[in-house]
């Protein structure tokens, strides 16, 4: 049960991703993040099957920086989106396709518009306003429809965002551990500090 | 359900007026029954008067798209002209396929997606020959959105394009969004 959140709003793109890296019904690590940095100013989560996530989002990371070290540009957060579901596209159609559903968050570096891109493991992709994977998006996709608003600065973001992940601590049937929580700017990519050990009453 | 057709839900429609066609599509991206977008648009441009309406798997509808994009990009590079077959030239023209390739050259109207059933019900009702610009919007908006509100895997919301001789109308129809 791992928990992927992304959040826009004026002038920030937020991703949270949960910490626990789990086996089956054992948890492994408590403290796992499954994000990568692409460039200065995208992000990329990721969920699915183990392995297949770090290798497919290591190899997207690596393809990022090369395209960024050859042309001295950083490719936008919307042609990264296109690379990133094109690369798993025709991985779908292969001997053995990756198992993982992404969510990519950036700040396009001239405009400076934020953007979420949401991708399934079929490849799907669509840009939103807000996304989740996983069961989350059964929890956090209503309370988003309404409490979201594309001007909300980033303190409103977080606390969104902390709505979003207590109700999944009184819904969901275990512990994923809290979450690594980052926002992009167009100043960069920056940790944003959350309070994992707030309890959360079920009813 | 999980029929790669029905996966991620949709619907599109195009029918025939007088000296002028329609094409609309809803805005639904599902996954099942659980709504991720409403606003994934289905109908693609290649030219001043080339409109492709796709339905099926969401990831197909991209890859499709951007294929033919590409397509039509080198085409017209290569031949420097925009694609306008004899065909689409002067004709009020719609055909429709299925995803093995089977051409359907449809004189009336065409449809496609998991609203199929009840747009055949609508398009058989509603439209008639010889529909004006205006009247033809009214028919395929009104066969849509009676369509869409009848399967839960498409809706929240329709794309409706009129294209005439000379020109191109896009609407945004709201729709239910519930």
């Amino acid at each position: 049960m791992e928990v992927l959140l992304g959040i826009t709003g004026r002038d920030f793109t937020l991703i949270a991703a949960s910490k626990a890296a789990m086996r089956g019904a054992t948890i492994l690590k408590a403290s796992d993040d499954k994000t990568r940095q692409l460039n200065k100013h995208t992000l990329m989560a990721f969920m699915g099957e183990a392995g297949d996530t770090v290798q497919f989002a290591e190899y997207i990371q690596a393809n990022a920086q090369l395209y960024s070290m050859r042309n001295e540009t950083d490719l936008s957060p919307s042609a990264l989106a296109h690379f990133v579901r094109g690369e798993l596209a025709s991985s779908l159609r292969s001997r053995k396709p990756y198992n993982v559903n992404l969510l990519l968050g950036g700040v396009d570096p001239i405009t400076h518009k934020p953007s979420l891109y949401w991708l399934d493991y079929l490849a799907a992709l669509a840009p939103l306003p807000y996304a989740a994977h996983g069961y989350a998006q059964y929890y956090c996709l209503s309370i988003l429809d309404k409490h979201h608003h594309p001007d909300i600065s980033l303190e409103q973001g977080i606390k969104l965002l902390t709505l979003c992940i207590d109700e999944l601590k009184r819904r969901l049937p275990v512990d994923f551990k809290g979450m690594v929580v980052k926002a992009v700017t167009k100043d960069g990519i920056v940790d944003i500090e959350f309070d994992d050990d707030k309890v959360v009453k079920s009813a | 359900m999980s029929s790669p057709f029905s996966i991620n839900g949709g619907a599109c429609v195009a029918m025939v007026g007088k000296d002028c066609v329609a094409i609309a599509c809803d805005l639904r991206l599902g996954l099942q029954a659980l709504t991720v977008s409403n606003n994934f648009p289905k109908i693609f441009q290649y030219g001043d008067n080339v409109f492709l309406g796709l339905t099926g798997l969401a990831t197909d509808l991209s890859t499709v798209s951007d294929l033919f994009r590409y397509k039509v990009n080198m085409y017209r590079l290569r031949e420097e002209r925009n694609i306008a077959p004899k065909t689409f030239a002067n004709l009020p023209f719609i055909c429709g396929f299925d995803s093995i390739g089977c051409i359907d050259f449809a004189a009336d109207f065409i449809v496609s997606g998991t609203a199929t059933d009840q747009l055949y019900g609508m398009c058989e009702s509603l439209w008639e020959p010889n529909l004006a610009p205006e009247d033809l919007f009214e028919t395929i908006s009104q066969a849509l959105m009676s369509a869409v509100d009848r399967d839960a895997l498409s809706g929240w919301g329709a794309y409706v394009y009129i294209i005439e001789k000379d020109k191109v109308t896009k609407r945004l129809l709201k729709g239910r969004q519930d």
